[in-house]
């Protein structure tokens, strides 16, 4: 019997009053954004938003629980965007989206940072025994290595596995997690090159390795090229996680045919960057067109999530798919795409 | 193909000394003063006596003085700064039916902006432009440009409910374009500017823009320019494809990366007229007279002369406002100065020597 885990890939969008406010604060520009040692006055403003979204999360009746990487203002670049041996050089266009993020430039070592684990420690401390498990998340090393620039290790291999230990530090200062998110979209939109692509498993064990929690690698913006999809399958990993509403998801379902799949899976089935809000029915029928056609696999566990990083999107449409994505998982009743 | 439209000598100024004529322009928004700022607060808040009247006056000032301040740096078209407009999509989505707002969005940083959602079909009810433009003819001696966001862009950076995909909304907001700009010919509009951002961030959607563009100019007379705007991409995955455009004008930004990407406009010939971006917007240092025309040069190894537009590389709403003017005035006297060169001879026109 399939358990179904409704849950989120964490970067939430802040509450509006939180982006006026933090707005105000910090002010737009790009020396005005996030540094890692903010002013209380700050903290202050991330600790109550921090405390409305995990409220939010326990509403919707979600089974994971996040933090919601409201502190990220760099995105999935932000664990290097803050840290000592790195600078921010330009503003770079996130993926293919309308989004920008300050380029990281390593400039030495990548040594423990403690600055993600602080963050996922103060959600931490906001639940209690009848909460749902809390979830961490963090890049995926592939993409955290793409998403920077490096002028100081020199070697792409070296860079990645450099990258991978960081986050594997991280990993091991966090407070007691249930579940760990590796959010790994260049997998899709940039997939690594012949000569990097083996060590790309190698590098998502170093940081699987970190934790006792299930580790899920979530993949987005389309569909894994095959062969980047089977060195993710050499990774030691409890799920991988596909995006399902991409055009491209019927790739998606032969790479599982051809070449198998995780006893446990996550399934990108809401639009995270829609506002169109699907009903919990069709979350589900999404879920099921994909699991009835990868044969000879009963999965033991099916997460439930948008397909990519929820910040794309106004608030009252956010809290509105988190709603559907949790009442999702709660469907008693068998579904069939 | 091209327009390849005979229309640029109605903006050639009555009394322009030179032989030659480089048409001056802007890309549209300029910095709003910052009294309109307030008064824009002041109107949204329910406590105070400023109402929504009050602040159609202050965007009338506020127009009449920047196309008086285009007037004043030497340009040969001026527009109104955009003074009505917050925000290039918003603005144009509040104005079309089946738009509905939820909220801001990240864009970066703490910069958000209200990315409406396309809920149902698209249609066009009151015209949008065409009051500010008979205000703006009204106030101006010059020619009057106006830009208005390209349906693919307002496609792209919407949320999509209820299409099936973005190229049918697009052919659905060309159609609306298509209308208002009839009714903004009728009320005496020559130059109108298509604004597609967009199209560098996906610039594999090419022919989506060009058939949107087909879908523009639809019934457009010919005496009627057209340009279109890109900014901040990629040109080679645009180009040739361009020329197959129906547009009279392709303006593009390239002062910003020091023309790194002018060689790619240079083979095949390129069809429409350039405008080309001789102004840095995202650099508050005033570039000397000497140097815009080292840049408007740049221009002359694409298009000769007679092709050529001159513009900023973009929007210069960023700038400090007495930098846009000092950039915008700099950018005439070097057309001027360009054009009394060629008059001389002293210049080696790349272009100009094709068959």
């Amino acid at each position: 019997m399939t358990e179904f885990v409704g849950t989120t890939p964490g970067l939430f969008p802040l509450p509006d009053h939180a982006k006026s406010e933090l707005a105000d604060l910090k002010g737009h520009q790009k020396g005005d954004l996030i540094s890692g040692d903010e002013p209380e006055s700050i903290t202050d403003v991330y600790d109550d938003a921090r405390s409305t979204v995990v409220a939010e999360q326990r509403d919707a009746g979600l089974d994971r629980v996040v933090e919601g990487c409201l502190r990220w203002d760099d995105m999935l670049a932000h664990p290097l965007a803050v840290h000592d041996n790195v600078g921010t050089g330009g503003i770079v266009r996130y993926y293919d989206n309308n989004n920008f993020y300050r380029d990281p430039c390593v400039t030495g070592e990548l040594t423990p940072s403690g600055d993600v684990p602080s963050e996922v420690a103060a959600a931490a401390d906001l639940l209690d025994d009848t909460d749902p498990p809390l979830q961490a998340t963090l890049p995926g090393p592939y993409s955290l290595a793409d998403l920077a620039t490096d002028e100081f290790y020199g070697d792409d291999r070296e860079f990645l596995a450099a990258v991978a230990s960081f986050l594997a530090a991280e990993v091991e200062a966090f407070p007691a997690h249930g579940t760990l998110f590796l959010l790994d979209p260049s997998l899709v939109a940039t997939p690594p090159d012949d000569d990097l692509a083996a060590a790309v498993p190698e590098a998502i064990d170093t940081v699987a390795g970190a934790t006792d929690a299930d580790v899920v690698v979530y993949t987005y913006f389309g569909a894994l090229d095959e062969k980047t999809y089977a060195h993710l399958l050499d990774a030691d990993i409890d799920a991988v996680g596909l995006d399902l509403v991409d055009a491209d998801r019927e790739t998606t379902v032969y790479n599982a045919v051809e070449y198998g799949i995780t006893d446990d899976v996550a399934l990108g089935v809401a639009d995270g960057q829609n506002t169109l809000v699907e009903s919990p029915e069709t979350l589900r029928e999404r879920a099921a067109w994909f699991t009835d056609q990868v044969p000879a696999t009963d999965f033991e566990r099916v997460y439930l999530s948008t397909n990519t990083e929820p910040f794309y999107l106004p608030v009252n449409k956010h809290r509105a798919k988190l709603d559907a994505v949790g009442a999702a998982a709660d469907l008693e009743r068998e579904v069939h795409a | 193909m091209a327009r390849n439209a005979d229309n640029r000598a109605q903006f050639r100024p009555d009394g322009h000394d030179a032989d030659h004529f480089l048409l001056t322009t802007v890309v549209g928004s300029y910095p709003k003063p910052k009294w309109l700022n307030r008064a824009t607060d002041l109107a949204e808040d329910p406590d105070s006596k400023f109402d929504n009247g009050d602040l159609k006056e202050a965007h009338n000032d506020a127009a009449q003085l920047i196309t008086e301040e285009h007037e004043r740096a030497g340009l040969d078209t001026v527009v109104d700064g955009e003074m009505r407009r917050e925000e290039m999509v918003e603005y144009f989505a509040h104005r079309i039916p089946g738009y509905e707002f939820n909220g801001p969005v990240k864009v970066w940083g703490h910069n958000y902006f209200d990315k409406p959602s396309v809920v149902s079909e698209v249609s066009y009810d009151e015209p949008w432009l065409v009051d500010e433009f008979e205000f703006t003819a009204n106030v101006a001696t010059k020619p009057v440009k106006v830009p208005i966001t390209g349906p693919y862009t307002l496609a792209r950076w919407s949320f999509n409910e209820a299409y099936d995909d973005e190229e049918t909304l697009a052919y659905d907001l060309a159609d609306l374009v298509n209308q208002e700009i009839g009714k903004l010919v009728d009320a005496g509009a020559r130059y109108i500017q298509i604004d597609e951002p967009a199209l560098a961030t996906t610039p594999d959607d090419h022919a989506i823009v060009g058939e949107s563009l087909e879908r523009i100019v639809d019934g457009v007379d010919d005496d009627v320019r057209i340009g279109l705007h890109v900014c901040y991409g990629d040109y080679s995955r645009i180009y040739p494809e361009i020329n197959d455009f129906p547009i009279d004008e392709f303006d593009v930004e390239l002062c910003n990366d020091g023309y790194e990407q002018i060689e790619v406009f240079q083979d095949p010939d390129f069809e429409p007229d350039l405008g080309l971006g001789v102004v840095d917007v995202h650099d508050a240092a005033v570039e000397t007279v000497e140097e815009i025309k080292r840049n408007i040069r740049q221009g002359l190894k694409v298009v000769p002369p007679e092709k050529l537009t001159v513009s900023p590389d973009c929007g210069v709403k960023l700038l400090p406002r007495e930098v846009a003017y000092q950039k915008t005035e700099n950018m005439v006297q070097a057309a001027r100065e360009v054009e009394a060169e060629l008059d001389a001879g002293e210049l080696d026109v790349a272009a100009a020597t094709r068959p």
